[in-house]
């Protein structure tokens, strides 16, 4: 176990399975000096013929991805910010996503199109969008979304070998952050879910960057005696029901957090699927806690308005079980 | 494989054989267009008729382990590179006998096995993937190509643009091949393409050809030159094939569009231009054939394709209970 920062736990990873696997490559804008960090000394490591700097060309990128997995190659592609993923949209949604069900399984496409997503750093509307919902529209795509460095690292393992097109997201503003890590070279199945916090009062599922806002939630809202189960699905697809829905049936009341816009937010398919399953368990209506759906500004007031934080998801759990701040708990 | 000069002589069983899948992909849209009037096909059909020199000319000259990508006109890429017929015909059913059981149909006939990375219903599309395809072939090093065809009409798509120069820079053993059928969709090229196609090439650096797609040595030819620039490392070549659609659009869009885009009497001037007669001709001339050896083709052919249609009416459709949401992910 060892402190590291997200950015440097996915870099590890990167370079560990790349070393293992030569017919892993990666390509992608500026991933020899690598923006953030998470590609850095790849090429230097492991050949500038499978670490490739791309022209800022997301619509042919995103499909050279799909022709080069075709062709037997684990492809890793970097789109730098989510929002560019909107410019190589096409051959994500019509592509990848597809080709393997159009043609009867005939191939399997081990793609990873990985980038930075999310708000809370003033990079403004077009840099700073949670698109996950997009891609979990599609029916081919797995959706991951890391929360700390170890899921980071253990998550974009599985998306390497996974024999599926993956979109995988790393939260804009958590790159900087640390936490422990565990030694080896754990993969973490994507699917599976992870309990963050153990309560018996309100399920709390918070997805990619929100958990950490959560946390802080469930940490002060135990100090009043409100018992939190939060938990983090870490992948949206598949997204694993059994663990969210076993606890809305224990705890009988559900709040979801997630940083994308409400309209058809990830968090509207995880009340549905709560509503569908487990409604005669459900005591209070479910609660979405989301981004109103506007652009993301860029002035910070405005932006750390617009986000979730720890306390608009504490005030959303409190009017759920009638215990309003400065109340007895 | 050898790439002779302009002057090279084909044998006459070479020439035999390119007659042969040039007259297969005629037969079979013709069968299918047909099929498609008279309702018995469940979705739309894009004919390849009067482009056959195109992807005879070039697919008669690749290897299993090259690639290509085509586009919503695909029957005949996918023939030309040595799809079965009865696969094609059957998918175009819609039947679980077809070569996509029947998930993919006309716009997305595949066959991986044979390095057809199939039709494609998204103009352009095609030339990413092929690119990728071309960059994977780079890195195995084993001298495989890809080719991408695609019409006029997607020569007006941003990714083309994109991918002459990432492959141009990169040297990617890739070969574009736009076939310019006078037609983008139902507009004339004149009203929504400027310029020449192949100079599209020209800023990026990349080699660039045109041609008389009609004239299957010529097209033949010019792909030769284009291969062997590929399977050497020297990178890209777009190739803009000058042939025409004989066909609409779509079969049956004379039932649902509002008015013309072209004349009658200009398809039957153009039809004189039809590769296949020309070419029946220049065998038969040059002595390397008898009419009995290409009335003898033809009667092959046609019980072929009668072949693919009674397979494909014989075959069941795909069950939804064991196929519906089957094969989304490996």
């Amino acid at each position: 176990m060892a402190k590291k920062r997200m950015i440097q736990a996915i870099n590890e990873a990167l370079d560990s399975e790349m070393a293992k696997d030569p017919k892993i490559v990666l390509f992608g804008e500026d991933v020899e000096i690598s923006l953030f960090g998470d590609t850095v000394g790849l090429k230097d490591k492991h050949g500038a013929h499978r670490v490739r700097n791309m022209p800022i060309s997301e619509t042919v990128m995103s499909g050279m991805a799909v022709g080069a997995a075709a062709a037997g190659y684990k492809v890793v592609c970097h789109m730098m910010f989510g929002n560019f993923m909107y410019t190589g949209f096409d051959s994500i949604a019509n592509q990848a996503s597809k080709l393997r069900y159009m043609t009867a399984g005939q191939i399997s496409l081990p793609i990873v199109y990985m980038s930075v997503f999310g708000g809370g750093r003033s990079a403004a509307a077009q840099h700073s969008d949670a698109m996950h919902p997009m891609f979990m529209n599609l029916g081919g795509i797995k959706v991951a979304l890391p929360a700390t460095p170890a899921d980071a690292a253990g998550l974009l393992r599985a998306s390497i070998h996974d024999p599926n097109p993956v979109v995988f997201l790393q939260a804009a503003g958590r790159g900087g952050e640390s936490g422990e890590v565990p030694d080896g070279e754990a993969i973490y199945e994507l699917g599976k879910a992870s309990t963050v916090h153990e309560g018996d009062d309100v399920t709390m599922v918070a997805i990619g960057a929100m958990v950490r806002p959560a946390l802080r939630a469930a940490n002060q809202l135990a100090e009043d005696g409100i018992g939190v189960d939060l938990i983090d699905p870490r992948t949206m697809v598949p997204l694993d029901t059994h663990a969210i829905i076993s606890s809305v049936r224990r705890t009988g009341r559900l709040v979801v957090v997630d940083e994308a816009r409400d309209l058809c937010s990830a968090a509207s398919h995880v009340a549905a699927v709560c509503a569908d399953q487990c409604f005669e368990a459900l005591k209070a209506p479910i609660k979405r806690v989301t981004v109103p759906d506007v652009a993301m500004p860029y002035s910070p007031p405005l932006e750390k308005a617009l986000l979730p934080n720890e306390g608009s998801i504490s005030v959303t759990v409190r009017d759920l079980l009638g215990k309003p701040a400065g109340a007895e708990a | 494989m050898t790439s002779p000069g302009a002057d090279t002589n084909f044998s006459n069983e070479q020439m035999l054989g390119f007659y042969r899948d040039m007259l297969r992909i005629r037969r079979v849209e013709e069968q299918l267009g047909k099929d498609s009037l008279a309702g018995n096909l469940p979705g739309a059909v894009h004919l390849y008729i009067g482009q056959e020199a195109v992807g005879v000319g070039i697919c008669s000259q690749l290897r299993d382990d090259d690639w290509i990508a085509s586009n919503h006109r695909g029957h005949g890429h996918f023939l030309a590179k040595g799809g079965d017929t009865k696969l094609l015909v059957a998918e175009v059913y819609g039947r679980k006998t077809g070569i996509c059981q029947g998930h993919g149909g006309s716009m997305h006939v595949a066959d991986f096995s044979k390095g057809i990375i199939g039709a494609n219903g998204i103009v352009g599309a095609g030339i990413s993937i092929t690119t990728g395809a071309a960059w994977a072939a780079q890195l195995d090093g084993n001298g495989a190509v890809g080719i991408a065809f695609f019409g006029d009409g997607a020569a007006n798509q941003g990714v083309l643009c994109e991918a002459l120069n990432v492959s141009t820079l990169w040297k990617l053993p890739v070969i574009f091949v736009c076939e310019n059928n006078g037609f983008s969709e139902f507009s004339p090229s004149s009203t929504v393409t400027s310029g020449s196609i192949a100079d599209r090439a020209k800023p990026y650096g990349a080699a660039h050809e045109t041609i008389d797609g009609n004239d299957l040595i010529e097209v033949w030819q010019c792909a030769a030159r284009a291969i062997k620039r590929a399977r050497n490392g020297e990178g890209p070549t777009l190739i803009e094939a000058r042939t025409y659609r004989h066909s609409g659009h779509v079969v049956g869009e004379h039932t649902f569009l509002s008015g013309t885009y072209r004349s009658e009497e200009e398809v039957e001037q153009k039809k004189t231009d039809d590769p296949i007669p020309a070419f029946a001709r220049r065998i038969f001339e040059a002595g390397q054939a008898s009419q009995a050896d290409l009335d003898r083709i033809d009667a092959e052919i046609t019980a072929e394709v009668a072949d693919a249609v009674a397979f494909a009416e014989e075959s069941p459709y795909p069950d939804p209970a064991d196929q519906g949401t089957g094969y989304m992910f490996a």
